[in-house]
């Protein structure tokens, strides 16, 4: 068992650094795709099946493409002209390194660890039901009610209001009609955007 | 080292390589990707002593991560709303440049 | 005998893999199940090919290919055996890729979207005791799984730097994750009353007679729903007419396989086809009852047979629903997902609950109840989408 998982684990860390570290913003969601999928193999290697499945369905299928969509709705699918790393990125470095060095020496240095050679837990459907049910159904319906709360929230965050268009009077007698710069379409990431229109 | 020390390292080098792109990145996009990958990095952490601990019948930490999952979902919906308002307002993704309350 | 007939392909993997040693024989016999998928399913896409064409030719009154049989032979097996030509000719196509356009990302666009939709296959029963892989979660494995696809679709809309190409991949993922939503409550209804959600387990749930007719879910009120709604959802998730508008030829091209040219094409085509035999057998299994056989006295045919003509029988009727109906629009396409069959969708898990409890009433009562609810949430729905719109006789406009 260690073997496939420190594959795997190797295969995930590497596409996580990739994720952080490219210069196009799609591959880094790839990436991050990908390292969505590494760590559902990790779970479903912990015979946390159930997880490794909805990691697939909520993370792959579901974050992924909304990060994507993102990226091509702010128009930064294109390559960036400067710098990618903000203003005092060193700082952020040193203390990532100081964070992993601290969890690591608790790792390796902790001796209440459980041991590992557990018979693999039955984790059926079923006792996952029965425990959301009677158990926890306290934070499923929190949960439930915060799920609706921040869908609604999302959706009138990102919400266009329709700006009014000015029209001012050219000097032969027509009008010219200044458009809201479309700046939600995605496909005008490829080209400079159209500024006025011209109305008889 | 066990396999239960390869998974927390796992998930301890995880969850640096979210906290240092959080961190460095200019684009508000690549801070939400890191805060995933930081909150998978806690998921796994979670499944693994749910894995190897005590009890694990009672699945407390598969419970705790499907719950965490849900939020995560939901933080990532919010947050990258929140980028497309910020980018329709200011023209601008570059966290560098959305300084309006910064004293 | 029969009984043997119907497990001759679990009898014959047991005979196989019983040549080689204990330590070796799990992954022998997935291997061979994986094959055995593998050969089985390409070659119905390229009969289901020859069937879509000389189907929608009959539809459209004129034949479909009925020249090449045998190729290099006079023999000409009424057309069907146009598909080894079309297969040639998609491997020898040159491949084209745009100068512009993101290479690795390019390439990897239909290897991403092949590999989601051949791991589907892995949870289906596709005859009794022919599952591959009998998860505990296997439904929502293949839920899940199928949701990947939407990755591949971005993938190759993206990297081929085409507007087009851009457009239509935006359109095709907005439609399917639309569209999942009521797939995946549409079955939940049938988890809901059989209490599991492995694939096994609901067939098995169903493989029970009273007067000779089978328990199918599509015989009770929510399941004949649920299963209308499941069928519109996958038509929408294999982007199939009436849903095709983001790889329509009249509307963008190709959509998000614009640039694609050859082998590349031919794989997502390939893909696509076998995501709709994957999500047909998904929907035969949670409703038309899998590999049971219908009537009682019918179950002498073997069970695998049943679920190759329930497949062919579903996607007949896809190739003709394609034949006949007009394309959505998109606005259309996300109003009829989100205001007509999301709502339809939880009310039909509202009247599933119904059902269940009002079982002990004996008799006909929660027929009557359950499909008055159904059949009134539906109409009003319907109401609603169509607004202000009138549909009348016809009246045809010729020029003078």
């Amino acid at each position: 068992m260690p073997i496939t998982l420190i594959l795997t684990a190797v295969v995930l860390l590497f596409a996580a650094v990739a994720a952080m570290s490219l210069r196009n913003l799609v591959h880094c969601a790839l990436m991050l795709a990908i390292s969505f999928s590494g760590i559902a193999a990790i779970y479903l290697q912990l015979n946390a099946e159930f997880v490794g499945f909805t990691e697939i369905l909520v993370y792959v299928g579901a974050v992924a493409i909304l990060i994507v969509m993102a990226i091509l709705l702010t128009r930064s699918g294109e390559a960036p002209d400067r710098s990618v790393l903000t203003s005092g990125w060193a700082a952020g470095v040193a203390v990532t390194a100081m964070v992993f060095v601290i969890l690591g020496w608790a790792i390796l240095n902790s001796t209440g660890l459980p041991p590992t050679v557990t018979p693999a837990p039955s984790a059926t459907v079923k006792n996952i039901g029965d425990v959301l049910m009677t158990t926890y159904v306290l934070p499923l319906e929190i949960i439930a009610l915060m799920l609706t709360a921040a869908m609604i929230g999302a959706v009138i965050i990102a919400f266009r209001e329709e700006e009014p268009k000015e029209k001012t009077k050219m000097e032969d007698g027509r009008w010219k009609v200044e458009q809201p710069s479309t700046l939600s379409t995605p496909a005008s990431s490829l080209q400079p955007p159209a500024s006025t229109g011209e109305k008889a | 080292m066990t396999t239960l020390q390869i998974c927390l390292l796992t998930s301890a080098l995880l969850f640096a390589t979210g906290f240092a792109g959080a961190v460095t990145r200019r684009h508000a996009i690549l801070v939400l990707i890191g805060i995933e990958l930081m909150l998978n990095a806690a998921n796994l952490n979670l499944i693994a002593f749910w894995r190897f601990g005590p009890h694990p019948e009672l699945l407390t930490g598969f419970i705790f991560v499907l719950f965490s999952m849900a939020l995560a979902a939901a933080e990532a919906a919010v947050g990258l709303a929140l980028v497309i308002a910020i980018y329709r307002h200011k023209k601008t993704s570059n966290l560098d440049e959305v300084r309006d309350l910064k004293g | 005998m029969f009984d043997k007939l119907d497990q001759i392909f679990v009898t014959a993997l047991h005979w196989l893999v019983g040549f080689l040693p204990e330590a070796w024989r799990p992954a022998a016999s997935s291997l061979i199940c994986i094959a055995f998928i593998l050969m089985v399913f390409p070659a119905l896409f390229s009969i289901v090919t020859i069937f879509e064409r000389k189907g929608i030719g009959r539809i459209q009154n004129r034949y479909g290919p009925n020249r090449v049989g045998i190729p290099f032979t006079k023999i000409r097996l009424a057309g069907f055996g146009q598909f080894l030509p079309d297969g040639l000719k998609m491997l020898t196509k040159e491949d084209i890729v745009p100068r512009n356009a993101d290479h690795i990302v390019h390439f990897l666009a239909p290897v991403v979207l092949l590999i989601p939709v051949l791991l589907t296959y892995a949870v289906l029963p596709f005859g009794k005791n022919m599952t591959l892989a009998d998860y505990d979660a296997g439904l929502l494995f293949f839920l899940a799984v199928g949701g990947a696809v939407e990755v591949s679709v971005f993938m190759a809309g993206w990297s081929s730097r085409n507007k087009y190409s851009l457009l239509g991949a935006m359109r095709a993922i907005a439609q399917m994750l639309s569209y999942e939503i009521p797939l995946i409550l549409s079955a939940v209804t049938v988890v809901m009353m059989v209490g599991s959600l492995n694939l096994s387990k609901i067939v098995e749930d169903q493989n029970q007679y009273t007067f000779g007719l089978a328990h199918w879910h599509v015989f009770t009120p929510w399941g004949l729903a649920g299963f209308l709604l499941f069928f519109v959802a996958s038509l929408a998730e294999s982007n199939r007419t009436p849903f095709d508008l983001p790889e329509a030829e009249s509307e963008i091209i190709a959509g998000y396989f614009t640039e694609y040219s050859g082998f590349k094409f031919a794989l997502f085509f390939l893909g696509e086809y076998l995501g709709m035999f994957a999500i047909t057998g998904l929907g035969i299994t949670l409703f038309l009852g899998g590999w049971t056989a219908p009537l009682a006295c019918l179950q002498w045919i073997p069970s695998y047979v049943w679920f190759l003509s329930k497949i062919l029988a579903i996607v007949f009727v896809f190739i003709w629903i394609r034949a006949t109906l007009p394309r959505l629009r998109m606005d259309q396409l996300m109003n009829f997902a989100w205001k007509f069959m999301l709502p339809l969708a939880l009310i039909n898990i509202v009247v599933a609950g119904i059902w269940h409890y009002m079982a002990l009433l004996p008799g006909w009562e929660r027929w009557l109840v359950c499909s008055a609810i159904l059949a009134g949430a539906y109409v009003m729905f319907g109401l609603g989408l169509m607004h202000r719109q009138k549909l009348g006789t016809r009246v045809y406009k010729f020029a003078e």
